[in-house]
């Protein structure tokens, strides 16, 4: 046994509700940290997982209040320190690395004072030796020449680099114990397949014990030796990390295990029903109990506890977890999809279309020159024929959500044309656009919070689609608005709610039925799944593949997520920097990937799974803009040849398997080399 | 950087025009000119065309706005009708009265509202907040007549500590008008402190609440050292701008202030010339508290400019 | 007769909201206390008439300055006129016309606002230029110069207040504009097709409004404030009208042997500008606003 650092014993922390009820977000939390292991806590937001990692700090948020238990750490409780003790502790023995480091850097303070100060306070070390420690410490999370980024504000670094910043300023005082909180939430893939590889690296090195807090399985199988499922502010599983992942006896984390979109499996994931339940919600019995498939009438009654299953070296909160190891010899297939619907029969054509947010400066105006030869989104050709599902992909500053406005009619293109339905082509000015133009393209958006209006009821919000596309009023309005609920599995009553009253799914099922009460022809989906809980996902996911298969409706869907895309997609485009990379059907793309780009962003993708390690093949580098002539990738690319990637752009190459690169490599020899890796 | 200074600039001139000419269309359309008023029941006639002739108010109205505003970039503001002398003299030693009066009230009011602003956001729904909360509150709320009005009861006239009105010659030395200036900078000094503090606080307890105070605890950093490098640079810059506003908002107390103790500085000034309808003070006067509010703002514009991590390296990067 | 139905549910659903937010609002004690003065001022305004023991303009020279008794509760003034009585009655003017003064500016200033937060660009660099233009002008100066020239009948007082006042709500309005226009649910209203007075009314209205009914509440208790300055310095109501600014003005030169004049209307106007301002405060904080961080402008 090795020995334990930190002790968390029958831990639980509350707030108090306005009506003066003490209501618990942890619940009777005990679990142990060991020196130099990693430890995974995982939950959907609400879980209170963060709130867990923070307590291992000794800090309770302003307004929660430890209701019992201790957090022991050297032997002393963390939570009944005076702040001159901790003070001590936190930074030098235990540090934290936060989940937004851009928001956690204080502004007006440079990375090395910054990175000082930590010294300052938790070392001996002279003004000199401090100064050679910060370059150290800059280098070991790799950041390029640490002496000129020490001198920076936190603003002027890009994402990747000010969570490295975070990490470097945790490592500062030697910690025995690393908290992360999220730590690649928000970062591109290729960046979180980086900081995620330091991480790993940094742990070996230096023999600390981590304890990595996310929602994203995938990350947590890369790091952890164990991990802790949390719901509903309780652990409902803790195990090694292998036998969680590959066999979780636990139904929440079997189903969410199903729940994740993955790479190497076709079609839509399982999804699990309803969502976690708001802390102070009554439960007598088991918490996963409304949700749960195998719940019986005792769990409703009794709340189980944490068992120690031997055999497995797991605990499980569940009465019925045997039925799940009797379960394990199904083999996980996903729900296929019905493509049957798509027929070869054109509805939307992009020709070379190019956007620009430059605004044209006055003297330009006035000398009538264009001044932006290097657009934002440049030479896009898309074709999208009825009833498919095309996905465009990319990491952030792609340009994806640009072209989806440019469609919308929400943002002008500067060149080239959109034509809809047999080659008619759409004026780029939406005011122009006529009434049925605009009712067969609709939007979905990201947020669900910020996509429908907080003052209206979501009666109102389904109503005005009715009222503007088919003048519905009375009784038929009602009629309408009551079947679209049902079309999206939300009941009658949900008519007189407003959008705060619902949770994350249901607000974006509305919105999905505002979409739908146009009775569209095509439907632009902007990152529609990456503000909710993965559960949750894979329910608007499979309710977005129904409602296609029964209207014929067609997607245009964009996403970072490349696993989902893989879900729901029939044909794919990769954007790098506003330009085509890669188009082609969904299957060969994720089999086959071909341009050096795709490569590289498959190879960042996080699998829940210990057994799939992220290829790491191209530097992390954040580019602001597009180089001016060339190969939009070069400055990334594994595979450059030289000046000719430089100076020419790459001509469009079709593969044996339909898909088309963009790319002066020969599209064979590409496969090849990749083959051999 | 230079640019955004020179465009600050440029906008603060931009408002001082429009502000002049605003002021002349505004004494242009009203009813009654300053001839009628002057003359009186005698305005008809000869008189009447003389008094036009000499004030020059027989040349169509842009041209004389075009003289009037290149006599006023030039610092000459013409002559005033009540007292017949140039207005540029009037104004001087007002204009000096003012602004020890105004000095006094900002040296004073600033510090304070910083450090009552801070206690209360540091101490926030603990007594000393409470306590300090609920006094700003009134002192914020009450008029500045009625505080002047209040102190000068209690202070000169119960407790005769202080001479309650204001009686000295306009030319006054410093050191003869600093006794009698004492309650007249307490009342107006209450009500911007009030306004300050008020905003101070809930810029800290603002900047208590990011991610980033957390992570400099969790960081171990010790928790004055915290409020001093982490927490007040970043609640105080974004405080200047309404500090600025707060000061030029103020200007109109002072004029009741001043009424109130019979000073003589620009406020009295103010209800002087427009009860004689001087229109030309008026209009002096408009155009010098616009400036002084322009440039009030303009230097807190800069002042964050400077002081503000993000412009600063623009600067460094062009 | 179904639209009307939800027209009327509508309508409930404002006056349940309405209902929510005092309660909300007596929920603080501050809030509550504010509420109270503001009830007990508006009530006295309707009922002093006939709650006044005397005749507020009756001159008696035989009773000048008489100190508080069982007879004059609060005393005399100089003219020998029942302090009470004028005291009692003293916020009515004041109250009537800054009531308005703030409906007009909560109008024009709103309205403003809104337009320029939508068009942007030229037209919304040009009147922000000309709003910050007459913000720099002390609006003491302007005003004392309008009523001065134009005289202090209540049809003066109320446009040029709500004008002056306006100002400020302007930038409010423009800014809440901003913020809301940047939202998905305005850009998915605008994708879908609706016309720009359907967006403006059902979708910026709803979430402007709160911001802009807590600044126009706001400018209440400064319009007040300003209002009984002009009175104060003898630019605002006209005697023999009972008026706290005036009174205090008036009895402020006796006030070594009469103090009794100067502090009943003192206490009359420093509370209800105190109600006003604790009940907008409580208002802003029920409706989710944090407007301290705003300079009085």
């Amino acid at each position: 046994m090795k020995e334990i650092i930190q002790k968390v014993r029958n831990l639980s922390v509350g707030f108090k509700s306005q009506k003066g009820h003490e209501i618990s977000i942890l619940k009777n939390i005990t679990t142990n940290i060991k020196k130099g292991e990693t430890v995974g806590i995982v939950g959907e937001s609400g879980s209170g997982k963060s709130t867990l990692a923070l307590a291992m700090m000794g800090y309770v948020k302003q307004g929660l209040f430890t209701m019992e238990g201790e957090c022991i750490f050297n032997s002393s409780n963390l939570l009944a320190m005076g702040n001159r003790d901790l003070e001590k502790i936190r930074g030098r023995k235990i540090a934290m690395i936060p989940q937004n480091a851009g928001q956690s850097l204080t502004p007006n303070l440079k990375i090395g004072y910054q990175i000082d100060e930590a010294l300052k306070l938790h070392t001996n070390l002279s003004k000199n030796e401090r100064d050679k420690k910060i370059s150290e410490l800059l280098n070991k999370v790799r950041l390029p020449s640490p002496e000129t980024i020490a001198l920076r504000y936190p603003h002027e670094l890009s994402g990747g680099q000010q969570q490295r910043v975070a990490v470097g300023m945790a490592l500062a005082g030697n910690p025995d114990l690393l908290l992360l909180d999220e730590p690649t939430t928000g970062l591109d893939v290729t960046t979180q397949a980086h900081v995620l590889e330091l991480l790993n690296f940094i742990a070996k090195d230096t023999g600390t014990s981590m304890v990595y807090v996310s929602h994203d399985l995938g990350a947590i199988a890369q790091v952890s030796d164990r991990i802790i499922v949390m719901y509903s502010g309780e652990i409902v599983l803790e195990g090694p990390a292998r036998d969680i992942l590959k066999q979780p006896i636990h139904p929440y984390t079997y189903g969410l295990l199903k729940s994740i979109p993955k790479l190497s499996l076709a079609g839509l994931p399982d999804s699990m029903p309803g969502s976690q339940p708001q802390p102070g919600a009554k439960t007598k019995g088991c918490s996963f109990y409304d949700r749960c498939n195998l719940a019986e009438d005792k769990c409703k009654k009794n709340s189980p506890n944490l068992e120690y299953v031997s055999e497995l070296k797991t605990s499980v909160r569940c009465f019925n977890y045997k039925k799940i190891i009797e379960k394990k010899s199904e083999k996980q297939s996903n729900i296929k999809r019905n493509e049957k619907n798509i027929k070869i029969n054109e509805i939307l054509n992009l020709t070379d279309v190019s956007i620009s947010y430059a605004k044209q400066k006055l003297l330009d105006q006035i000398l009538n020159k264009i001044t932006d030869t290097n657009p934002t989104v440049k030479d896009i050709n898309i074709n999208i024929n009825k009833g498919e599902t095309l996905a465009l992909v990319g990491e952030s500053g792609s340009g994806k959500s640009t072209i989806l406005k440019s469609i919308a009619g929400l943002l002008r293109t500067k060149e080239g044309s959109i034509k809809f339905d047999q080659g008619r082509v759409l004026s780029n000015d939406l005011k122009k656009r006529n009434s049925s133009d605009l009712r067969a393209i609709q939007l979905i958006f990201q947020n669900p919070d910020e996509s429908l209006n907080p003052n209206h009821t979501v009666e109102e919000i389904l109503a005005q689609p009715l009222k503007l596309y088919f003048g519905l009023s009375g009784e038929e309005l009602k009629k309408n608005i009551i079947e679209l609920l049902e079309k999206v599995r939300l009941g009658k009553f949900y008519m007189t709610r407003y959008p705060r009253q619902l949770s994350g799914g249901e607000k974006q099922r509305v919105a999905v039925a505002r979409a739908f009460a146009a009775k569209p022809d095509i439907i632009l989906c902007d990152e529609v799944t990456s503000a909710l809980d993965v559960s949750v996902q894979a329910a608007v996911l499979n309710l977005l593949q129904k409602l296609k298969e029964d209207f014929g409706t067609t997607y245009v869907f964009v996403s970072h997520d490349l696993a989902v895309v893989r879900a729901i997609s029939d044909r794919v485009a990769v954007l790098y920097q506003g330009r085509l990379c890669e188009i082609g059907p969904s299957k060969n793309v994720y089999k086959f990937p071909s341009h050096p780009y795709t490569e590289v962003l498959l190879g960042a993708v996080l699998e829940p799974d210990p057994d799939i390690k992220p290829k790491l093949v191209a530097e992390d580098i954040v580019e602001d803009k597009p180089p001016e002539k060339g190969c939009c990738f070069q400055g990334r690319c594994p595979r450059i040849l030289g000046d000719k990637c430089k100076n020419e752009t790459p001509p469009w190459q079709i593969g044996d398997n339909g898909n088309a690169i963009k790319c002066h490599i020969n599209i064979k020899d590409l496969e090849k080399k990749q083959n051999g890796n | 950087m230079l640019f955004l200074i020179i465009k600050r600039i440029l906008l603060g001139l931009i408002t001082l025009f429009i502000v002049s000419l605003i002021t002349f269309v505004g004494t242009e359309i009203l009813p009654g000119d300053a001839c009628t008023t002057y003359l009186e029941r005698e305005a008809y006639g000869a008189a009447l065309e003389a008094c036009y002739k000499r004030l020059g108010l027989d040349i169509p109205a842009y041209e004389r706005y075009l003289s009037w505003a290149y006599n006023v970039i030039q610092g000459d503001f013409g002559y005033s009708l009540s007292g017949q002398m140039p207005i540029n003299e009037v104004l001087g030693p007002r204009i000096k009265n003012s602004m020890v009066l105004a000095s006094a009230a900002i040296i004073i009011g600033i510090p304070l509202a910083l450090v009552l602003g801070i206690v209360t956001a540091l101490w926030r729904d603990k007594l000393p907040d409470i306590t300090i909360s609920t006094i700003t509150i009134f002192a914020m709320t009450i008029p500045e007549f009625i505080s002047a009005t209040l102190l000068i009861l209690i202070v000169a006239i119960w407790l005769q500590w202080l001479p309650g009105i204001v009686i000295v010659p306009t030319d006054v030395t410093f050191f003869e008008l600093l006794p009698n200036i004492i309650l007249p900078v307490i009342s107006i000094a209450m009500i911007m402190t009030a306004h300050m503090a008020r905003m101070v606080r809930s810029s800290v307890i603002q900047v208590m609440a990011t991610d980033y105070v957390q992570m400099a605890i969790l960081k171990g950093v010790p928790y004055w050292k915290m409020v001093f490098k982490h927490v007040l640079p970043n609640a105080l810059l974004p405080a200047i701008n309404v500090v600025a506003l707060t000061i030029a908002w103020l200007l109109g107390g002072v004029v009741v202030t001043e009424v109130v103790f019979n000073y003589p500085g620009l406020g009295r000034l103010v209800i002087e010339s427009i009860s004689n309808r001087d229109l030309p003070t008026v209009q002096a006067l408009a155009i010098i508290l616009a400036s002084i509010y322009v440039s009030i703002n303009l230097i807190a514009d800069l002042m964050t400019l400077m002081l503000n991590p993000r412009l600063k390296s623009l600067q460094i990067r062009k | 007769m179904e639209i009307n139905k939800i027209s009327e549910e509508k309508q409930k659903n404002i006056l349940l909201k309405v209902l929510e937010v005092l309660k909300t609002m007596a929920s603080r004690p501050s809030g509550f206390i504010g509420l109270c003065i503001l009830v007990f001022h508006i009530l006295l305004a309707f009922l002093s008439p006939y709650l006044a023991p005397y005749d507020y303009k009756a001159i008696d020279p035989t009773l000048m300055l008489q100190a508080p008794s069982s007879e004059y509760w609060f005393g005399t003034d100089s003219l020998g006129r029942d302090v009470f009585t004028r005291t009692i009655m003293g916020g009515r003017t004041a109250l009537t016309i800054t009531f308005f003064g703030s409906l007009i500016a909560l109008l024009w200033g709103g309205l403003l606002g809104i337009f320029c937060g939508l068009v942007g660009g030229k037209i919304d660099d040009v009147v922000m230029r000309i709003v910050d233009a007459f913000l720099s002008i002390p609006w003491i100066l302007a005003m004392l110069l309008i009523v001065s020239l134009l005289g202090t009948s209540i049809e003066v007082l109320i446009p040029a207040l709500g004008f002056f006042y306006g100002k400020g709500i302007v930038r409010v309005a423009r800014a809440a504009t901003h913020d809301v226009i940047a939202k998905d649910f305005i850009i998915s209203a605008r994708a879908r097709g609706h016309s720009n007075m359907s967006i403006i009314w059902n979708e910026i209205i709803p979430n402007v409004r709160d911001a802009i009914l807590v600044e126009g509440a706001m400018r209440w208790s400064w319009m007040l404030l300003g209002f009984s300055s002009l009175s104060f310095l003898g630019f605002g109501v006209s005697p023999p009208t009972p008026d706290w600014g005036l009174m205090i003005s008036n009895a402020r030169g006796l006030m070594s042997f009469a103090y009794w004049a100067v502090i009943a209307p003192i206490v009359g106007l420093s509370s209800l500008i105190i109600g006003i301002n604790l009940t907008a405060d409580a208002f802003a904080k029920a409706l989710g606003i944090d407007r301290s961080t705003k300079a009085p402008v």
